[in-house]
């Protein structure tokens, strides 16, 4: 059952950054709501006070700028998934966006709620990290940004401030030489990952790891940059070798937890197979890549 | 305190009031009497609510029905035009595809939101197109099969 709350729904992010001032703790927002009414509905999230941003036209869009890619914090999954600029220079989000839950949930459900959502489960976060996204967050004070692998705190918790808004995702000229590469497994195509692997890849000569990052999702209690994987590769010649090493250290910084979908020593198991074969698979996209 | 939605279901405009937290199923089905579509699991899952919001399949026990203010809503009762059913709903009745009919509003919901953008989906686009809506009888082929034999032309709008 979920609770009675009063709703407030802003037509500008002025008027939106007003209320989210004026009720503080007290205010949530809401979005397409696909995570948060599931939450409401268990009575975990019972606020007094409902700001619906969903209407926030000025926030749905998709820029394609000199220094990257802009997304809007209510552009909706849907949106991105077929969006022919984002296919074209950032694949890997659009295939992410294929396998986010089901179409209904695409079309009314935004990037930014996923991400402030903040379930470590969620599969947007970790291809950020991996394509070196960066947050915007605007409040009545202003705006602050930081890189995507900062955002997240805890399970279902963020660097958000009480007045503040994730207003924009921004993503990096894509360089020379790079790929990237996501997946998740799962037993049911439309559930949350039982364990996601991204990864984004530069390459040398000769196979070389000039440059790489490596996310984690539903391994943590926050999507997980594992700069000690990330250690094992750079600048070196990828091999076989060093991939298995790079699942290793990958597993080991991983701190999984156990549900009813796999225990924790299994969730490492996949981090050791998946890092390696979706490494070898950003390595594939990245010699095809200019 | 309830606040004021006007929306249009099926081509009827409406002018309610209802409280924030309704779920824009529960005020189809309660306040409009729009039984077809169904509550199934209530938490996103199953797509047996699944109502097309402005063209787009969505799961109205996972949107505030305020949320659904100035937009045009269909369910399954605004798919027949009079007594004449539309190509899909033929196609599933002489398919079979349907035991128990639970899911039969969400599958058809979701189907018409596919074909309305992809009219000509592959085998594979049909079941991504259904992959949000659970079916616990048929195993899912008989649908596909309705589904496919629309799209091949077998079935053409009512005149």
């Amino acid at each position: 059952m979920i609770n009675d709350f009063e709703y407030l729904a802003p037509k500008t992010l002025k008027e939106a950054l007003a209320l989210l001032d004026k009720y503080q703790d007290d205010c949530k927002v809401i979005c397409g709501g696909q995570s948060l009414l599931v939450l409401m509905r268990q009575g975990l999230v019972a606020p007094p006070y409902m700001v619906d941003i969903k209407g926030l036209n000025e926030l749905s869009y998709i820029k394609d700028e000199k220094d990257g890619l802009k997304i809007g914090a209510t552009t909706t999954h849907r949106t991105i998934e077929k969006s022919a600029v984002i296919k074209k220079k950032y694949p890997v989000l659009a295939k992410m966006e294929t396998r986010l839950a089901s179409i209904q949930t695409r079309n009314w459900g935004t990037i930014g709620g996923n991400v402030c959502h903040a379930d470590p489960a969620g599969d947007p976060a970790p291809v950020c990290i991996a394509l070196g996204a960066t947050f915007t967050m605007t409040s009545s004070k202003g705006k602050r940004s930081m890189p995507a692998e900062d955002f997240s705190l805890d399970y279902f918790e963020t660097v958000l401030e009480p007045g503040e808004l994730l207003t924009e995702i921004s993503l990096p000229p894509v360089p020379a030489k790079t790929g990237t590469a996501y997946t998740k497994f799962n037993v049911i195509e439309s559930d949350l990952a039982t364990v996601g692997v991204a990864v984004t890849v530069t390459l040398g000569a000769g196979d070389s790891c000039q440059d790489i990052r490596i996310a984690l999702g539903a391994s943590a209690p926050i999507p997980l940059r594992t700069k000690k994987a990330e250690a094992v590769l750079k600048g070196k010649k990828i091999t076989e070798a060093l991939l298995a090493q790079a699942g290793e250290a990958a597993a080991a910084e991983a701190d999984p937890i156990s549900d009813i979908y796999a225990s924790d020593d299994y969730r490492r198991e996949l981090i050791k197979v998946l890092v390696p074969r979706i490494t070898r698979e950003a390595m594939a996209n990245a010699r095809k890549a200019k | 305190m309830k606040k004021e939605l006007k929306f249009k279901v099926n081509g009827q405009p409406y002018d309610i009031f209802v409280k924030p937290k309704a779920l824009l199923s529960d005020v189809l089905r309660i306040e409009l009497g729009l039984t077809g579509t169904k509550r199934g699991c209530n938490s996103s899952s199953c797509g047996a609510c699944t109502v097309m919001l402005n063209g787009m399949a969505v799961k109205s026990c996972s949107v505030l029905a305020l949320q659904a203010n100035g937009a045009e809503v269909v369910t399954v009762e605004g798919l027949a035009k009079g007594n004449k059913l539309s190509p899909l709903q033929r196609a599933f009745l002489d398919h079979g595809s349907y035991q128990c009919g639970f899911c039969t509003p969400g599958m058809l919901m979701s189907s018409t939101a596919l074909l309305t953008e992809n009219p000509k989906p592959t085998k594979e686009e049909i079941k991504e197109g259904i992959d949000g809506n659970i079916c616990r009888c048929t195993g899912y082929n008989s649908i596909i099969r309705a589904i496919t034999a629309v799209v091949k032309g077998d079935y053409k709008e009512a005149k």
